[in-house]
């Protein structure tokens, strides 16, 4: 086990230093550079004050060269240093701080909802496979696999909150002021996301199962004269959801692509929002933050979900 | 005989039945590209033009999905926002394809550091999500129709080279390429004259899948208003201009929904067909 959390880590080192190293060379994609686009040039009210873009440059000390700044940059980083936006004076790190248990919350329901969708959708599925039921589960994940997160998300809003008036259609009440208003307000965001999630991860368990269910101990089981649903839910369950931890991890990154678009449609204030509205106010630093702190989450819950793997299936560490 | 006559008709409704899930989809393409490419030659009014008499006005006979906020012909700028949506959904998946088998290929052929440096790439590609990926690189170098188009084309590059892996893999140990290599072809002959016809099926048929995925993604950008900017029409740009009035007028932006989830679907729709026909010549080789 300690072999494969090694191999797994070695793997991780040169891809996280290269998700660090984009994150930081985006901003050089820039025409001009970064003092510039701070300072608002090529925005269409710009006042151009040299004296402040020149102030600038020296306070990020663009004049270095660039792998110098990189590794000044990274070694900040590491301590919680990613610069201040220059418009309200905010710290990069305390704005993503402020916003990341939102995002955190949103992500951890919509992930939970997603599962309890996916499991009963996965086992009807391969039980009754290739039967009506089974066509009926199969063409509901088509049409939500075609179905764009902010459509959804429009039609969730539409329909629970300007029709139904059931659920607040925007806005955020924190868990410790009501935490039932909390959950009312995640509830429709958290919907969205798990609407988009479910399809994928009911296909695979579905796929999963069927092949479990031919194998030996299925049947004696069913020799045993045991009831299916208590087959499918103790026997072949478990075996079956293998596939579905790891998919989980990789379907991650679309999970923080629909939180992006979710958050801004419901004014969650998480760092999917905060990363919009940083784009459209050019607020340079904080989108090279956010950036960094999605990719690295990304990469860091991709590890520990192989190692769960690992653990929980002893061939794979071979 | 009524055995069998019952068996034909058995077989022949089967077959009508496969067949809807393929046609109705493949008629709404057909349809979309046409109306799309000849968009400027057909009576379709010009979307950027504003009737002020006829401000979010319901469908009609004139204007027949409606007006938007600005009095702006729905069904035009419909029309030529899935211009945008298609042209993108087009090379975007097609140049991910070319340089996802280009590595993929090498990787599943030659294995060892290269397929190792190749597999590192993709994880770092998919380290970052791709909308945010797509949005910062529009942000920070401009939010054109050629960049969309390459940096869409770089979210479709990890699944395309993975799935070139795998089928290079399996191609390269089976004996036609040992025979090839026995008689002394060189490595780029056999990757491309053994394995390239053979994992070239099966890839397309995953790239219709990949157009609705690129599509999606242009539609979501658009939605955020990272796309490509106003007055070009596009579909997410429309959905996102109509969602403050959604509750009285829900037409300006359930429309240009409707229009984007039907192709999304109906590429899916086709390309799901596609695979399971192309699936059974494979097996049947």
């Amino acid at each position: 086990m300690y072999i494969y959390i090694r191999r797994k880590l070695i793997h991780l080192i040169p891809i996280a230093f290269a998700v660090t190293a984009l994150s930081f060379f985006f901003i050089d994609l820039l025409p001009g550079d970064v003092a510039d686009a701070i300072a608002g040039i090529g925005t269409d009210n710009a006042v151009v004050d040299e004296a402040a873009v020149q102030a600038i440059r020296k306070d990020l000390g663009l004049d270095r060269p660039i792998v110098v700044r990189y590794f000044s940059w990274l070694g900040n980083a590491f301590q919680g240093e990613l610069g201040k936006s220059y418009q309200t004076g905010q710290l990069v790190s305390d704005a993503i701080g402020l916003r990341l248990p939102v995002t955190f919350q949103l992500l951890a329901m919509a992930q939970f909802l997603a599962v309890l969708f996916a499991i009963p959708a996965g086992i009807i599925g391969a039980y009754r496979a290739g039967k009506v039921t089974d066509k009926f589960v199969t063409t509901l994940t088509f049409a939500f696999l075609a179905a764009p997160s902010f459509i959804i998300a429009i039609i969730l809003a539409f329909l629970f909150a300007v029709m139904l008036n059931w659920f607040p259609a925007t806005g955020y009440i924190p868990f410790s002021e009501d935490p039932i208003g909390n959950l009312r307000s995640f509830t429709l965001p958290a919907l969205a996301l798990a609407l988009i999630e479910w399809p994928i991860l009911s296909r695979v368990l579905r796929n999963d199962l069927i092949e479990t269910l031919q194998e030996d101990f299925i049947s004696l089981a069913k020799a045993k004269g045991l009831s299916n649903i208590y087959i499918l839910l103790r026997h072949a369950l478990r075996p079956s959801s293998f596939t579905l931890i790891t998919i989980v991890g990789i379907q991650l990154g679309n999970l923080i692509s629909g939180a992006v678009i979710v958050e801004s449609i419901f004014a969650l204030p998480g760092i999917g929002s905060l990363l919009v509205a940083s784009i459209h106010a050019r607020e340079v630093l904080m989108v090279q933050g956010i950036i960094l702190v999605m990719a690295v989450a990304y990469v860091a819950i991709n590890l520990a979900v192989d190692i769960l793997y690992g653990a929980l299936d002893p061939r794979i560490r071979q | 005989m009524t055995a069998v006559s019952v068996q034909v008709a058995a077989s022949k409704k089967r077959n009508e039945g496969l067949n809807i899930g393929f046609w109705l989809p493949v008629a709404w393409m057909g349809i979309l590209l046409f109306t799309v490419a000849f968009a400027d030659v057909l009576p379709v009014r010009d979307p950027t033009i504003s009737d002020f008499t006829a401000l979010k006005a319901r469908p009609s006979l004139e204007f027949w999905l409606g007006t938007d906020v600005l009095g702006r012909d729905i069904f035009a700028r419909v029309i030529h926002g899935a211009r945008i949506s298609l042209t993108v959904g087009f090379f975007a998946p097609v140049f991910g394809m070319i340089i996802g088998l280009f590595f993929g290929m090498i990787a599943g052929y030659y294995r060892g550091k290269f397929e190792s440096v190749v597999i590192g790439i993709v994880d770092i590609i998919l380290a970052f999500p791709n909308i945010v990926l797509a949005m910062c690189i529009l942000f920070f170098a401009g939010a054109t129709m050629i960049n969309l188009i390459i940096v869409l084309s770089v979210t479709s590059i990890p699944a395309n080279t993975r799935i070139a892996r795998a089928s290079t893999m399996v191609f390269s140990s089976r004996d036609f390429v040992l025979a090839a290599r026995a008689q002394g072809s060189s490595d780029v002959r056999i990757l491309w004259y053994e394995i390239l016809p053979n994992i070239l099926l099966p890839q397309l048929a995953y790239i219709l899948s990949f157009m609705s995925i690129v599509i999606m993604i242009e539609g979501s950008l658009a939605f955020l208003g990272v796309g490509i900017p106003p007055p070009t029409p596009t579909l997410g740009g429309m959905i996102a201009q109509g969602f403050p009035d959604i509750n009285t007028d829900p037409h300006i932006t359930f429309l240009p929904a409707l229009f984007l989830f039907l192709t999304v679907l109906s590429l899916n729709l086709i390309g799901d067909h596609l695979r399971k026909k192309i699936t059974v010549r494979q097996s049947a080789l």
